[in-house]
């Protein structure tokens, strides 16, 4: 079933003439005749997770928002999208403009915000451009604006581009940025919802969660529930990339194995020119790596689905987690030192530099990874890695640090060997000759 | 540094859209206009322009603008090739993409050619993965690259330079 993306393949459906004919505002109609508080009851009943990243529950997150007699709120939509692997927001943008304002709408008038912002990920310039258009086309047949279809209600949204900073998908660090500062994030609490941007109460919610808004409005908080599994409910939007046959956005009901992602041709089409699967990051490039072997069955050899409980059977031991659906596939012939000293590299790279721990431990795993990788490294590195991401886990203001941390753990955890092989064959490391025979097979050094 | 009328009124626009004493909040959206007016790059100069705007101190926007990896505080090529390098693009082969450009234009990532027509810019992630791997020029992303598409783009900055000058 297709909730958000059912109608992305319609010629025109970035306009709004082709978006209202196709059933386009109708949601809207429906919430502006609702109380506010009656909204946020439907999208509680819909088990909504936030689809940013940390899955917290959208509609609890609402109520939370503190309403001060007298001081304006405010709803930010977080358009940052930086984590490797994930561009679901994107398609979303570029394709359906209008179903994000839709949700925008609703979602103001739900939480009472007259100002709202869209706060996109700088190097998306162009995708400012189709939102501005959309904004610009609501606002003219009064769905935006003053007086809202007559309810009183006055709406405006702005799209403000952020300059490249990863750290400023982190709802603190992009209120700091929002207004005009430097991406740092805050320390919590205070919340967003107590004290937000301009330390007014605010709800900060990812596109994909806002989106979802307008399918909820047209079903019911009820029906959404009843879409998808156990507290995984509704639809979920996945970019699948890396060495599969059709990467790409797709929408699925979380209750699809992941061996039919990969495989069914409706989705990732398998593996290109039917390589082995080595190992797959699920949910952005933050979640723990797993093995071919533990990715289709769960530890206790249960089938693994595409749902939030499913992905994270089994703690990080043995599970990993669905984060922000960016799911990163690596065939046989990939090498998992050197994809985890990317990833160490790019954290590095985006590390604020607030806290020690997370400002030099970033640094220092990747230069170890980079001497490992290119076949200076000790065997004592190995420990050493796993030390110094254990002493930035849990230590730092915000998630960064532990997202930075879990990869490195996750590839020592399970590709240990890997890693060793690096250190005893300098030479083919250097050469980037990596003896890949040797890694065919799915690995398992999984103490359970 | 001055602005042009049309990018005036942008900047007034952006600016209004901001409470009374939260005009901060326009910083970076101008510093987006004051780089494109100025050949891609931040000076002093142009940043104390900004400051002034703003009614704000000149650290303030140099707190700023030396945080976000979009600003460039050095002068930069015409055409700046960004190229992602990140895992996901690394797993279909943006390496050698990278190598190929290097040898092609011969410079190293964060050099500008002798003409001062391409800079090459090493990037980090940016949401494209599926199309990797790929490269920002200017607005617009440039996805699925080959070596042969990364001549043809070459081609084109080259051509569309000589068409201006
Ligand atoms: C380092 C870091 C980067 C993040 N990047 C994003 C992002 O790009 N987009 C996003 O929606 N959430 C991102 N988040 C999560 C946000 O902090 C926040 O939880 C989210 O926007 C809440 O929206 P949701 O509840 O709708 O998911 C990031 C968090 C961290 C720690
Ligand atoms: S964990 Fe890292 S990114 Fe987060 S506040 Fe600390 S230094 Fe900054
Ligand atoms: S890894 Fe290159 S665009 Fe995401």
């Amino acid at each position: 079933m297709k909730l958000l993306l059912e109608n992305a393949h319609i010629e025109g459906i970035r306009y709004y003439e082709i978006y209202r004919k196709h059933g386009g505002y109708r949601a809207a109609e429906k919430a502006l005749k609702m109380a506010p508080d009656e909204i946020v009851e439907e999208v509680k009943k819909s088990g909504l997770r936030g689809r940013g990243g940390a899955g917290f529950p959208a509609g609890m997150k609402w109520s939370f928002l503190a309403k001060p007699e007298g001081v304006p709120r405010h709803l930010v939509c977080n358009a940052d999208e930086s984590e490797p692997g994930t561009f679901k927001d994107r398609y979303l943008m570029e394709f359906l403009p209008h179903l994000l304002i839709e949700g925008l709408l609703i979602s103001s008038f739900a939480l009472g915000s007259n100002l709202t912002f869209i706060y996109i990920r700088g190097e998306y310039a162009w995708i400012v451009d189709v939102l501005e258009q959309a904004i610009a086309e609501a606002k003219t047949n009064g769905w935006l604006g003053k007086n809202i279809q007559g309810t009183g209600f006055d709406c405006e949204i702005h799209v403000q581009r952020g300059a490249g900073a990863y750290i400023c998908g982190e709802e603190t660090a992009l209120l700091e940025s929002l207004e005009g500062k430097r991406g740092n994030p805050r320390i919590k609490p205070p919340f967003p919802a107590v004290q937000g941007l301009w330390l007014r109460p605010t709800v900060v919610n990812n596109v994909e969660t806002l989106a979802a808004v307008v399918p909820i409005m047209n079903i019911g908080g009820e029906a959404y529930s009843k879409i998808g599994v156990g507290r995984s409910t509704g639809t979920k939007l996945i970019s699948a990339c890396g060495n599969i046959n059709k990467p790409g956005v797709y929408e699925i009901e979380m209750n699809l194995s992941v061996e039919e992602f990969i495989y069914s041709d409706e989705y990732c089409s398998g593996i290109p020119k039917g390589k082995k699967l080595k190992a797959c990051i699920p949910g952005g490039s933050s979640v723990p790596i797993v093995p071919a072997n533990l990715l289709f069955k769960t530890a206790k050899g249960e089938t693994r689905y595409m749902n939030y409980e499913s992905l994270s059977d089994g703690g990080f031991a043995t599970g990993t987690m669905m984060g922000s659906g960016g799911f990163i596939v690596l065939d046989e012939d990939q090498c998992v030192v050197r994809h985890t000293m990317t990833l160490a590299r790019f954290y590095n790279h985006e590390s604020c530099g607030q806290c020690s721990p997370c400002r030099e431990g970033t640094g220092w795993m990747y230069k170890i990874l980079k001497n490992i990788e290119y076949g200076k490294g000790k065997m004592s590195d190995i420990d050493l890695l796993w030390d110094i991401q254990g002493k930035i886990e849990g230590n730092t203001i915000c998630p960064l640090g532990d997202a930075a941390a879990w990869p490195v753990a996750a590839a020592i955890r399970h590709f240990r060997d890997e890693f060793e092989w690096h250190v005893t064959h300098p030479e083919e490391a250097q050469t980037r000759n990596y003896g890949l025979a040797h890694y065919a097979e799915p690995l398992s050094t999984v103490t359970v | 540094m001055k602005f042009s009328e049309e990018k005036l009124k942008k900047v007034n626009e952006i600016i209004a859209r901001y409470p009374d004493g939260k005009q901060k909040s326009a910083l970076i959206p101008i510093l987006h206009i004051a780089q494109e007016e100025n050949n891609g790059w931040l000076d002093v100069t142009t940043m104390d322009h900004v400051a002034i705007m703003l009614n704000i101190l000149p650290i303030e926007v140099y707190e700023v603008a030396t945080f976000y990896s979009m600003f460039n505080l050095k002068p930069v090529g015409k055409h700046v090739f960004e190229v992602c390098r990140t895992g996901p693009c690394m797993l279909n082969g943006s390496d050698d993409i990278i190598q190929y450009i290097k040898d092609k234009l011969g410079i190293n990532e964060g050099e500008t050619t002798s003409d001062g027509l391409f800079t090459l810019k090493p990037a980090e992630c940016l949401g494209a993965c599926g199309y990797a791997p790929m490269m920002q020029l200017g607005k617009h992303y440039r996805e699925h690259l080959t070596k042969e598409k990364v001549d043809l783009i070459i081609d084109e900055c080259r051509r569309n330079a000589a068409k201006n000058n």
